[in-house]
């Protein structure tokens, strides 16, 4: 039996990152509202409270914060031809599950996209001509300007307390940051982080050979912080447990760090746990949302929860899901070229050589997920796309993550991979090696898409959604151009042997070992109806009272790690939403 | 007549004497103190005033349980003698105090005297609030009668043991534990005075923090008493000296003062205890200029005294680098700070500003009552949110992860690391916390 529960001005679907943001600047607002996330309740103490949280198998091996399968997953394939399966054990990319989502197990990488990026389609028409994209190339402008992000960028970064060193401040280039990056108004609020060896090693040789490097923009704490909802993080102490773990330390940027002690003080916000949203119902007329439904595990049953306002905040994927299965946005055809939802769906190019010293004691277990230096001296906009043959542009980055032996114990290529020899080669090579990284663009394309499986259904019945998705030339090249780039400043390092691994011409996208959870995409963002589910505000085009947040927004990926661009259009978005939703609710474009 | 018969006479005349005695004690009634000052009979009470000294005085920590509706009693006070609940004072006519004149209420805060004429047990700490000026009284009187919702809710009876239940015999102890009512401004400045006002009045802060005497009674209740916030005991925890050398009036600023009152927390300390809720109930409410006033006024008291801290910047040294050489051979207690403490206290035990307390000089740490510093070792401890400072901070508890023995070598080498200087603890401390303290 299904049940209707009173009417709230504002329901959230999915409590991390932007569920989180949503909530309080709507809160503060003094509008009633209700966040439901699927997954478990989750705070520093208890779930990440030390040492139970440093355990590689349970969290890092068995994914103890992740999304499971049984409950929600994709199915893959390569091409239209192909019949997709569903993924029964997940490995490329790793979403969350629980309050805090992908916030809390995140490395805390935080950049702003490049100005050029965010208008990827003008840039690359007006530099190079639009002869050079190829035909089933479908980037796109984003619809909203580096320049109308940048106070958005910067409120998130302080927010969430950024450690690094800034490059260009107000258009002056400041020695030890980023000289390629766009203005930005002021500082980090933090330091940079301490850099172990292996990024300092790298930064010592980039130097060297005239690159610019720079330490990674950190959401960790280099020093006790207190940001501006009066939330606090303490120093990190390296200890290794960033990425798919929760900071066992208050140091990592998170919605627990961050925002939902400050939250959870307004009465007019509630927010219930295991509650997954199956479907956001419209009015007869299409026009407009009139609430979600929702299951609530506790009570078993399916409740029906009326609203005003409905604001998707769950994984990219799982928003572009909901509008498929709820009618929000034409779905895209890829043989016909129309309609919009699961269209220009995009990922993340990585790869990266791995360098050993037979003299050189990393101490591997002493870093962070942002113990990096960096170097973005081929980054989308140095880059001249015409004379390489690609669109796109990578940072190039030696990082110091943890020691943790299960995942992070790379062997010389002669080493065997099994028996005797392995386990000597372990003895031999543990904590001996270091890497050097690309972490890369991704076009969009016409027939890499997302849609409803014509098969698989979840335990609601809902059809599963499905991936169509594989690499192509344009994004090979350009890791092989970033290879060639890498590879020459590891052997100035001068290692005992080093080995590599990028996707070369003619390469499949394997789904199974672990890459990024960097899922862009499906529900994007633009300024025509025709190539966008939302406009510039991630508004819906077509149901005015649906805002979707996150990284579905994106038409392409950037060559950053997600996150900084997904917080400041979030803060872009909740501003237009207070400034001119709410006094009349309408399409704000 | 004999001797013997006029010693008989004698006895059975101080018989009689002492059971008129007692008789009066139990059924003359009780005096109310005299009004103060004169409150105007048109005054009107300022509108929020009577909430804000609803908040000064704390009337909440105690009128209310955890989850329940606000002020309607039922919040068990357990003292050494048994459990005393306080009781509902919400307007309900029949379980609260719907019935009370301003006199009545004004009689409970005053003369620790229910509108039966029925005394109070001192967990009221009428001693305290007798220094509410008639004022505040009228407003908080005006607040809990107008604003409060009614709740027709009946608290558990108090049952002591015997001799405890016979309430007059708590006169007896009023007569020695009252002093003058109402409060002399003396410092000719309006701030201490202010201070004075709310340390010494509506915060009754000396109630956890001054000394007590053989039979409880409070080791006094203004600067003038030397005993006046010298520290006391409550519940097994220190309740650290607010005035005097070893207090951190004499070491803190009076930015960190400040800090640590509205939000549990600077750079030096975090909260722990029952000051939790004072923090998240009462202070964090305070005005910046009561705040203020009250940080200042215990600066003023303890400055005719120097800070008894002193950073022992040799030993601190040398202790971070024995703990950073990280040699196997170390002891026991250092491993365990180590491998548990280590992350967020750091090797310098220098915690961090506002996040992680500092351990050197922690006056928790140092005290003789060991009882507050296993307590945290074993459970853990959670900053209150308050609205400058929401986070809720926590350490987890230990009690899973180490044994009696390894908690007192942990808590030993804390107490003497860095230039700290305490006694040792010993395993049997620590085995009475962890057993006093099972949630």
């Amino acid at each position: 039996m299904a049940r209707t529960d009173p009417k709230k001005d504002v329901v959230i679907i999915g409590l991390g990152w932007t569920g989180s943001i949503a909530g309080i600047e709507l809160a503060k607002e003094g509008l009633d509202i209700l966040a439901l996330e699927r997954g478990a309740d989750r705070d520093t103490v208890p779930d990440f409270q030390y040492p139970n949280v440093a355990d590689e198998l349970r969290y890092g091996v068995r994914y103890g914060f992740m999304q499971k399968p049984a409950k929600s997953t994709v199915t893959f394939r390569h091409a239209q031809n192909e019949t997709a399966l569903p993924m029964r054990h997940l490995g490329s990319f790793l979403p969350g599950d629980g309050v805090g989502g992908a916030g809390m197990h995140w490395n805390a990488n935080t950049w702003r996209p490049q100005a050029e990026e965010l208008r990827l389609k003008s840039y690359v028409t007006e530099e190079f001509g639009a002869g050079i994209i190829p035909e089933d190339m479908t980037i796109q402008d984003w619809g909203v300007t580096y320049e109308e992000l940048e106070p958005y960028f910067d409120r998130f970064e302080y927010m969430l307390g950024i450690s690094g060193q800034a490059g260009n401040v107000g258009g002056k280039i400041v020695s030890g940051g980023n000289p390629f990056e766009a203005p930005r108004a002021r500082e980090f609020p933090m330091q940079p982080l301490q850099m172990q060896l292996a990024p300092r090693m790298f930064r010592d040789k980039a130097e060297e050979m005239g690159l610019h490097p720079f330490p990674m923009p950190a959401a960790i704490a280099s020093e006790s912080y207190v940001n501006e909802y009066g939330m606090q993080l303490g120093p990190c102490n390296y200890c290794g447990f960033c990425e798919r773990y929760g900071c066992l330390n208050y140091s990592k940027a998170s919605p627990q760090t961050c925002i939902l002690d400050a939250l959870k003080r307004y009465d007019n916000f509630n927010y219930r746990t295991h509650c997954e949203v199956l479907k956001v119902e419209l009015a007869a007329d299409g026009k407009t949302a009139t609430g979600v439904t929702y299951f609530d595990e506790a009570a078993q049953e399916e409740v029906f929860q009326p609203a005003d306002i409905v604001i998707m905040a769950a994984y990219s994927l799982h928003n572009t899901h909901l509008c498929l299965l709820s009618g929000i946005g034409k779905p895209y055809d890829p043989v016909k070229g129309e309609g919009v939802v699961g269209r220009n769906y995009a990922y993340q190019m990585t790869g990266g050589t791995k360098a050993f010293f037979e003299d050189i004691e990393f101490n591997p277990f002493v870093g962070s997920g942002s113990s990096a230096y960096v170097i973005n001296d081929y980054g989308t906009n140095q880059i001249d796309f015409a004379a390489e043959g690609f669109i796109g542009g990578a940072y190039i980055h030696a990082s110091q993550l943890n020691g943790q032996p299960i995942r992070n114990l790379p062997l010389p290529a002669d080493v065997p991979s099994w028996g005797a020899g392995w386990k000597k080669g372990i003895k031999d090579w543990y904590g001996h090696s270091m890497g050097v990284s690309l972490h890369g663009s991704n076009m969009a394309n016409r027939d890499c898409y997302l849609d409803l499986d014509p098969t698989y259904t979840d335990r609601h019945g809902r059809p599963l959604l499905r991936m169509t998705f594989d690499w192509k030339d344009n994004d090979t090249r350009m890791s092989q151009f970033m290879k060639e780039k890498i590879e020459r400043v590891v052997a100035e390092l001068n290692p005992t042997s080093f080995k590599s691994s990028y996707k070369d011409t003619g390469a499949h996208y394997d789904i199974r070992p672990y890459q990024s959870t960097h899922n862009v995409g499906g529900t994007v963002m633009g300024t025509d109806p025709a190539t966008s589910v939302l406009n510039r505000y991630q508004q819906s085009w077509d149901v005015h009272n649906v805002f979707i947040l996150g990284a579905g927004s994106f038409p392409q990926n950037i060559q950053y790690n997600p996150t900084g661009a997904l917080g400041g259009l979030t803060y872009w978005t909740l501003d237009a939403i207070r400034r001119d939703y709410l006094s009349a609710p309408g399409p704000l474009v | 007549m004999s001797i013997m018969s006029k010693g008989l006479r004698l006895v059975g005349a101080l018989i009689i004497l002492g059971g008129i005695v007692i008789l009066a004690i139990m059924f003359v009634p009780i005096q109310r103190t005299p009004v103060q000052t004169q409150v105007a009979s048109d005054a009107v009470a300022v509108a929020g005033n009577g909430e804000y000294v609803s908040r000064l005085s704390d009337c909440l920590a105690c009128h209310t349980v955890e989850g329940g509706k606000p002020f309607a009693g039922g919040y068990s006070i357990d003292s050494p003698l048994g459990s005393i609940y306080a009781s509902n004072i919400t307007p309900d006519p029949e379980y609260g105090i719907g019935n009370w004149t301003l006199s009545d209420f004004r009689a409970a805060l005053y003369d620790g005297v229910n509108k039966e004429g029925h005394l109070l047990y001192p967990a009221m700490p009428s001693a305290n609030y007798r220094k509410l000026s008639e004022a505040d009284i009228a407003s908080l009187y005006d607040y809990l009668m107008n604003k409060v919702e009614p709740v027709a809710v009946k608290v558990p009876k108090t049952e002591l043991p015997f001799p405890f239940n016979q309430r007059w015999g708590l006169r007896l102890w009023d007569w020695i534990a009252y002093k003058d009512p109402g409060f002399e401004p003396r410092y000719n400045d309006s701030v201490l005075d202010r201070g004075a006002y709310l340390v010494e009045g509506p915060g009754h802060c000396g109630a956890c923090h001054s000394p007590r005497t053989a039979l409880f009674v409070q080791s006094g209740y203004t600067a003038e008493d030397s005993e006046f916030l010298t520290g006391g005991v409550i519940g097994g925890w220190y309740s650290p000296p607010l005035r005097g050398s070893n207090s951190v009036s004499a070491y803190w600023d009076e930015a960190q003062m400040v800090a640590f009152l509205r939000s549990g927390r600077n750079a030096h300390s975090g909260v722990a205890g029952e000051m939790t809720a004072v923090i998240e109930h009462s202070l964090q409410y305070f005005s910046d200029e009561d705040l203020n006033a009250v940080a200042k006024y215990l600066r003023h008291i303890s400055a005719d005294t120097e800070s008894q801290h002193r950073d022992n910047l040799e030993a601190e040294k040398s202790t971070a680098a024995m703990l950073l050489e990280a040699s196997p051979k170390m002891e026991l207690g250092a491993r365990l700070y180590l491998d548990n403490c280590n992350a967020c206290h750091f090797s310098t035990g220098r915690g961090a500003d506002g996040v992680f307390p500092e351990l050197v000089g922690n006056s928790m740490v140092l005290a003789n009552e060991q009882g507050g510093f296993l307590d945290v070792i074993l459970n853990g401890a959670e900053m209150p949110s308050t609205a400058t400072r929401p986070a809720r901070l926590r350490m987890p508890g230990f009690r899973d992860r180490l044994s009696d023995d390894e908690v007192a070598a942990l808590a030993s080498f804390v107490r003497q690391a860095w230039g700290n200087n305490a006694q040792p603890i010993t395993a049997k401390a620590v085995s009475e916390v962890r057993a006093s303290t099972i949630e």
